[in-house]
């Protein structure tokens, strides 16, 4: 359905690669990825709150985030300490990498179909991503 | 711009609130909430443009990701044509990304008003579906063409014009990393005027794309230190919280007074933003 290759399924029957069904467990991975970093950043919001809730808030000037919570090492490092920005910034790591993952996912579907045309276009695609989480862009 | 002067609960509480409306009539009219939060964030609570875009960005991401499964079973979505178009809305994103470091961002806030007056627009408009029944060789060769789900069977749509609407995608991307939007309204127009997919396709395609564009830029935008913990916390809940309202327990298309407000709203914010760029207040 929808994806323009259901003859290769009909003649092998349903196939666990087929695109269809990396779909469907992609979409679940997904779903679980948003509702843990939704979970993460709830947690450390409220940590957030408890400790800043009655200050003023920040942001009406750019500052820039502080080195520790620009980088992935930085941020995991800084997950548990009390204040909850590091807890916050956890959850929105694992936000980002949730297409990252559907991407990863996708590229073995074609590896499997030995679609080379659309292995290549994805692993482009991964790379990019990779290179931008890993701050080796911009 | 008045600032409001709250505390940092009271400011995650009305941000959230915000943002809970904004997901909700995003997923409604189907535009995305992406498109209102940095002018929510700017001209209503004063944050710094950088910040807003960094918050926006991720938020897109949530929703892009948490509405996923429930497309994909529905099997509309074509993710040979989402992968190959994402070639062109990654390298837009990271050009963008690169690109918002540089440009003034009273010069951004006056592109992101012109996207707005646009998604207005479209918001106001019906949407025109154009099903072609000939076939553009290179969709052949990429394999792009499909087929949907529809009452009276599976039906069969061949895409048009691969070259423009990869040109168009990649202006989507670039304008998805500079302003921290969706790019919804452009990704609809190379879809659905260029590439002619039915809507069913090209908006569950186009969801299924989102999600990877921002990422693309989002890593750029961390890594220069403009995601701020305080501001994206409450805008990704939520935008999360509201646009799983939208498309799960309500899951219908908006009425035709609901998407004139909510066009009325964008074009408004609109106007606000491209007059507050042009003064050098953003």
């Amino acid at each position: 359905m929808g994806s323009g290759d259901g003859s290769s399924v009909a003649a092998h029957g349903p196939d666990r690669w087929s695109d269809e069904a990396i779909e469907a467990t992609v979409g679940r991975l997904l779903q679980a990825g948003v509702m843990v970093a939704a979970a993460l950043v709830l947690v450390g919001g409220l940590r957030y709150l408890a400790h800043h809730g009655a200050a003023p808030p920040s942001g009406r000037l750019f500052t820039g985030e502080p080195v520790e919570l620009r980088e992935i090492a930085g941020i995991l490092r800084g997950a548990g300490t009390s204040g909850g920005r590091g807890l916050i910034m956890c959850g929105l790591l694992v936000l980002i990498a949730t297409p990252v993952m559907r991407v990863a996912a996708s590229l073995v579907a074609f590896l499997h179909q030995r679609d080379w045309t659309y292995t290549a276009m994805t692993a482009f695609v991964l790379a990019l991503l990779l290179a931008s989480m890993l701050g080796w862009i911009g | 711009m008045t600032p409001l002067s709250l505390t940092t609960t009271q400011f995650t509480l009305v941000v959230g609130f915000g943002s809970l409306l904004a997901g909700l009539l995003g997923a409604l009219t189907g535009l995305g909430g992406g498109v209102v939060i940095v002018p929510m964030l700017t001209l209503l609570f004063g944050i710094d443009f950088r910040y807003a875009v960094g918050a926006s960005l991720v938020s897109v991401i949530a929703t892009s990701s948490g509405a996923a499964a429930a497309y994909v079973r529905e099997g509309f979505t074509n993710i040979r044509i989402g992968m190959f178009l994402e070639v062109a809305t990654t390298i837009g994103a990271v050009l963008g990304a690169a690109l918002a470091g540089l440009i003034p961002t009273s010069v951004l806030a006056v592109v992101l008003g012109a996207v707005l007056l646009y998604s207005a627009l479209l918001a106001a408009r019906s949407r025109q579906e154009h099903v072609v029944a000939t076939r553009d060789p290179l969709a052949v060769r990429l394999r792009l063409d499909g087929s949907y789900p529809s009452l009276t069977g599976e039906r069969e749509y061949h895409v048009q014009h691969v070259r423009l609407g990869f040109g168009l995608m990649l202006g989507a991307g670039t304008l998805s990393g500079l302003l921290g939007i969706g790019s919804g309204a452009l990704k609809v127009l190379a879809m659905d005027q260029a590439m002619c997919l039915p809507f069913k396709v090209s908006t569950t395609t186009s969801n299924f794309m989102i999600g990877v564009t921002a990422a693309a830029s989002a890593g750029i935008y961390l890594a220069r230190g403009y995601v701020d913990p305080g501001i994206a916390m409450p805008v990704v809940l939520g935008v999360l919280v509201g646009s799983t309202l939208g498309t799960r327990v309500l899951a219908r298309t908006a009425s035709a007074p609901l998407r004139a407000l909510f066009a009325v709203v964008i074009g408004l914010l609109a106007v606000e933003m491209i007059i507050n760029g042009i003064r050098g207040r953003v």
